[in-house]
């Protein structure tokens, strides 16, 4: 494919670390990209307070949060019509992935899979141009909101 | 509709071909769209030189049966009452030079057939392409002496579906010799392929990465556009192309260009590039 060097404008990278000057972390919460993915891993915790698994299920669910069936179909919340398909289904993911990989591919997938991923980076601000004013410096989830999706990801275990 | 069958299908073919995308897991229907039993649209054609994709399908295949049934009876699209809005419009005398669109191109069925296939166009004196709206609005403003239509307003969504409508069935082709369109074309393509937003997607993420596939309950089309203005069952309502680019550049959490901005001419003319040789559908029913 051809757009590898596309993705990431100047601008986009300008933008995001205008912004980042911006945003001061709050005590105990590690800033957006301030921690490197490396080996596909991120084994520092974002905040911390341990991930709240039932609070990570309702923000996997919400479509203001992490709307995370928008692309993966997901078994314990059949009760949810209409799951997506453009992502892996995430029935035994725990048993797949670690702690700490799940917390990289949520924080920044484009750090493990590739700059062609589709999956959004929902805590980091290395994102795409002329984002909307409303959205402007902010990530997708909190660093909360992640260590709490992933808490919750980490109970979807098939074995 | 049987969503869990098509589900667990898709998932089936997914670990068959082991494919990361596992491309047309829903996949297009198979159907053909034959308009009130008589006239058929060319909805699955072969790429213009230099496509991406193996196949131009048209977006009519992503869609429930409902919806395409839909659009192949003439008399319940609800599209067409647009059409007949247009066609009043054509008729009617506005502005001070006391003209109508009919005064100077006579019956629109006849002197319309085949323009709308091969907008948008070179405008030399404009020194840009223009698309339906805009030549409405020129000879609004030149010709007729009338105010030129607000983005939008009811009446220039019936008049350009009126005008699209005569091209029914006829092939979609751009001409990209005249003028600077190339250069336009190439703009088009940069931004097709320009990550925008918060959420960080394309154009070419969805709609060519994972066209074939569900986003929660849409099926993911090619994007092509020729059959727009298009009737969409969400809005009730024609939707316009420029209101349909910047509703997905909106939903990418970004901010988006204004209707006929530079950056949405050179888009149009680039999408409407990738649906070459498909029928115009105008009005097609979307979801």
């Amino acid at each position: 494919m051809r757009t590898g060097a596309r993705l990431t404008s100047l601008p986009a990278l300008l933008a995001g670390l205008t912004v980042m000057a911006a945003s001061v972390a709050t005590a105990g919460t590690v800033a957006p990209d301030s921690v490197p993915i490396e080996d596909m891993e991120l084994t520092q915790t974002l905040t911390d307070n341990k991930g709240d698994p039932a609070a990570g299920r309702e923000a996997f669910a919400d479509r203001k949060k992490g709307n995370c069936l928008a692309c993966h179909a997901n078994t314990d919340l059949k009760e949810q019509l209409f799951h997506g398909e453009v992502g892996p289904e995430l029935d035994g993911v725990a048993d797949r992935w670690s702690e700490e990989q799940l917390r990289a591919i949520v924080v920044n997938s484009k750090d493990v899979f590739g700059e062609q991923t589709i999956m959004p980076g929902f805590y980091t601000l290395k994102v795409g141009v002329n984002v909307a004013e409303e959205n402007a410096g902010q990530t997708i989830l909190t660093a909360q909101e992640v260590e709490d999706v992933v808490a919750y990801l980490m109970t979807l275990k098939d074995n | 509709m049987a969503r869990s069958n098509r589900l667990s299908l898709a998932a089936g073919v997914a670990l068959v071909l082991g494919a990361h995308s596992a491309a047309f897991a829903g996949g297009p229907s198979d159907d053909k769209l034959v308009i009130d039993g008589e006239m058929e649209i060319m909805t699955r054609v072969a790429p213009p030189e230099g496509h991406p994709l193996d196949e131009v399908i048209s977006g009519w295949h992503y869609r429930t049966e409902e919806t395409r049934d839909l659009e192949a009876d003439s008399f319940q699209n609800p599209g067409m009452l647009y059409v007949e809005r247009g066609e009043e419009i054509w008729n009617t005398v506005e502005g001070d030079a006391g003209k109508s669109c009919a005064s100077c191109h006579e019956d629109g069925e006849e002197f319309l057939k085949g323009i709308g296939a091969n907008y948008p166009k070179w405008n030399a004196d404009a020194g840009k392409p223009f698309n339906i709206e805009l030549q409405i609005n020129q000879c609004r403003e030149e010709n007729m002496q009338a105010k030129p239509y607000k983005f939008d307003a009811a009446d220039q969504k019936a008049l350009t579906t009126f005008i699209k409508h005569q091209s029914i069935g006829m092939p979609v082709e751009v001409d990209l010799t005249e003028g600077d369109m190339k250069a336009w074309w190439d703009k088009g393509e940069e931004l097709y392929y320009t990550r925008t937003g918060q959420l960080n997607l394309s154009c070419a993420t969805c709609h060519e990465d994972y066209n074939g596939n569900y986003i929660r309950a849409d099926h993911l089309s090619q994007g092509n556009v020729n059959g727009f203005p298009t009737y969409r069952l969400k809005q009730s309502a024609m939707v316009s192309l420029h209101n349909r680019f910047r509703g997905c550049i909106r939903d990418t959490r970004a901010a988006f260009p204004p209707a006929f901005s530079d950056d949405l001419m050179a888009l149009e003319v680039y999408v409407t590039w990738r649906g070459s040789g498909l029928g115009v559908e105008t009005p097609a029913v979307r979801q």
